[in-house]
């Protein structure tokens, strides 16, 4: 059964021929390239405000989508962070595979995430990552496979994530922060904007379904 | 209507169903409520961008040129899925897409699958082929969980649960999860969900999705959602199986920048969704090790051939015309017939159906050009609407309606034809009509097809005299 569905090459010349068939003939690749370069992009793919007040318009924008955020300075992560865990409750905590070891206080327990498994993610207090960017205007932190971020199951299973956002990753606006992940596109990459949420029941936005509940955010570094 | 299967080879016309769903009144009710708070979100986040219509100008280029140039980016998506680890299948139709993921499913060694909400497994069915196969679907995001365990239909794109009220959906979890002791509070209802899915979560082995984006460049996929459930089901199963019309390619992966803001602001009023998420083919040691990628037809070449037609294809699904229509707003969107409903429904589903069915559906609209306001990718709806009306009266070639136009059109070029129908039309009306207390004479019904007319509202007799006869007598008497 199986190879005959991987075989089925009648249906792709079919509907390629279809298609074809339809717009009147095959598209070349230089035409294509020629045509996608000529759609008009006339909106903004640039920042338009200061560094302080995008800074200000993130933290803002995940307030607004029910994230805690608390701003220090680069050395002050590992006290910002044993402070929100304790506020919370939290002591075993999963962190990826490269997370700095500067930023994880002492007195909590943190196990480094080297394939386990989601029964064993559901167990944890909650997991703290490090991020990629972080666009401003729509409160949003990307988070993609690499050293200190890892993989998206374990910032998803547990019930609280707990991210640390530099300054120098923070972007004003989608397209800026497209820019910046266009070399690591094939990455598996995670946008979230605060926490999981739902507004299935009567468009009453309620916290937390299936993803983490709580979220908090170190903003982290000088201007 | 619950229960019924929205397929539009066998759902009544849309003005038998709509009279129905117009005396429900719970159901208007809470579908005003829906749509109400959902416009009011749209336009408070669209008018925070001093960009949106250039961005919305861009959303289109970009859509038109993916169409105009859709066998290169499929083929340029399939070489670049492929060599991520990713295995492409193409479908000509619903069938064949349906026999796939059958077969997929069977050959990861499951016979349950967790399903990430998905407009396309709903146009063919999916889950009635899965279950006749032996296979349990779990739906998993809220709404659709909501009319999975209520043996529901989907009535939005976005919001599929939104015609249900908080009662209603408690009694449905109370009766379906066996909690008797169930609370009433939106919060009750999502965690009893939460801990109701959060063991299949953990457990099932194989999902199922559709796709917002499929990305030529990359070869990568994005799914737009809000719970983390989508995150759930395409990450933690062994074997994820991706099926996506053929129309939801995107060129680059630049082009994301656009949508990712066109498409949360216009769908559920958000600046951005809680989540996206975008991978491409497969990675070890995270997520599913085995993805397949299902491209299918099902008759979007035929609209791709319709040159005018064709902008329907540019839809990306955020069913902001759908909360943006009067009609939709009536009527609930069961009365579509389709897992399609509201204004892009009337001009999706008729073309899906190669104008065989669903004929009555791009009439179901007052053309009155909202939903072509609020379009992010400015979809001229009213204008295919039309084309298609157009398309139904060929097709049916000559009818009784049509006799009258033609017979109508005769009348109007002749003006000894003209005043002899005004006379005519006076001797024919006069058993009709009854006078008011003003003494004007309305007809309040009217014989055979006229009477749609009179359904509604009343007619106003004729006058007794023309304008013509007052001219003409004026100036006989001089005054």
């Amino acid at each position: 059964m199986a190879t005959e569905i991987v075989t089925n090459s009648a249906a792709r010349a079919e509907v390629l021929r279809r298609i074809c068939a339809a717009k009147g003939g095959a598209s070349d690749e230089a035409g294509v390239r020629a045509a996608w370069a000529g759609v008009e992009r006339g909106y903004r793919r640039k920042a338009s405000l200061e560094r302080q007040a995008v800074i200000e318009l993130l933290e803002d924008r995940l307030r607004d989508y029910d994230a805690h955020v608390v701003r220090v300075g680069r050395g002050g992560i590992a006290v910002a962070v044993g402070e929100m865990l304790a506020k919370r409750g939290k002591r075993r905590m999963v962190v990826p595979v490269g997370i700095e070891a500067e930023l994880l206080p002492a007195g909590f327990e943190f196990v480094v995430d080297e394939g386990l498994s989601a029964s064993e993610l559901d167990g944890f207090d909650g997991v703290m990552t490090g991020s990629t960017v972080a666009i401003a205007e729509t409160g949003t932190v990307v988070l993609q496979n690499v050293a200190g971020q890892g993989k998206r199951a374990a910032t998803l299973v547990p019930d609280y994530h707990l991210c640390v956002v530099r300054v120098e990753d923070v972007v004003e606006t989608v397209p800026e922060a497209m820019d910046r992940l266009a070399s690591t596109a094939e990455l598996p990459t995670t946008f979230f904007s605060g926490p999981s949420a739902t507004a299935d029941i009567e468009m009453t936005r309620i916290k937390g379904v299936h993803g983490p509940r709580f979220l908090d955010v170190v903003l982290t570094g000088e201007l | 209507m619950s229960g019924a299967v929205l397929d539009p080879t066998t759902s009544p016309a849309f003005p038998m169903a709509a009279k129905a769903a117009m005396g429900d009144t719970q159901l208007r009710k809470n579908v005003r409520h829906a749509t109400e708070v959902i416009q009011a979100k749209r336009a408070r986040v669209v008018d925070e961008m001093p960009d949106w219509q250039q961005l919305r100008e861009a959303g289109k280029q970009i859509r038109q040129h993916t169409m105009e140039n859709l066998d290169f980016y499929l083929e340029e998506f399939e070489r670049n899925c492929t060599r991520s680890g990713g295995v492409v299948h193409w479908a000509r139709d619903a069938a064949e897409a349906r026999q796939i993921v059958t077969a997929l499913v069977k050959a990861s060694g499951s016979d349950e699958v967790i399903k990430i909400k998905s407009m396309t497994t709903e146009e063919i069915h999916l889950n009635d082929a899965l279950e006749a196969a032996g296979i349990r679907a779990y739906e998993t995001d809220l709404a659709e969980l909501i009319i999975q365990l209520g043996r529901d239909q989907p009535s939005h794109i976005v919001v599929p649960a939104l015609h249900k009220n908080r009662q209603q959906i408690r009694e449905i979890f109370q009766r379906e999860m066996n909690l008797p002791e169930l609370g009433e509070k939106p919060e009750d209802l999502a965690d009893a969900a939460r801990r109701f899915l959060r063991e299949k979560f953990l457990r099932v082995k194989t999902g199922v999705s559709g796709a917002n984006f499929l990305i030529a460049e990359t070869g990568g996929v994005c799914i737009v959602e809000s719970e983390g459930n989508g995150r759930m089901c395409l990450t933690l199963p062994e074997t994820l199986i991706t099926i996506a019309g053929i129309d939801k390619v995107l060129p680059r992966y630049q082009d994301l920048e656009v949508v990712l803001q066109l498409l949360p602001r216009s769908a559920t009023g958000e600046r951005m969704n809680p989540y996206n998420s975008i991978w491409t083919g497969v990675r070890a040691g995270d997520g599913p090790q085995t993805f397949h990628v299902v491209l299918m037809d099902n008759a979007r070449t035929e609209i791709l051939a319709d040159e005018e037609g064709r902008q329907t294809l540019n839809c990306i699904r955020c069913g902001a015309c759908q909360n943006a229509c009067p009609v939709y707003r009536q009527t609930g969107g069961h009365a579509y017939g389709s897992v399609y409903a509201g204004p892009i429904g009337a001009i999706l589903t008729p073309q899906l159906q190669e104008m065989h069915h669903a004929q009555s559906l791009p009439y179901a609209s007052s053309l009155c050009g909202a939903c072509y306001e609020v379009c992010p990718v400015k979809i001229n709806i009213p204008e295919v609407l039309i084309h298609l009306r157009n398309k139904v009266v060929k097709q049916n070639g000559l009818n009784a309606e049509s006799l009258a136009m033609k017979t109508m059109g005769m009348i109007f070029r002749s003006e000894a034809r003209f005043r002899a129908a005004q006379r005519l039309g006076r001797m024919a009306e006069a058993p009709l009509v009854r006078k008011d207390g003003q003494g004007e004479g309305w007809i309040g019904w009217l014989p055979g097809i006229l009477g749609g007319w009179t359904q509604v509202r009343d007619l106003q007799a004729m006058p007794k005299e023309t304008f013509r006869e007052w001219w003409e007598s004026r100036g006989k008497n001089g005054n």
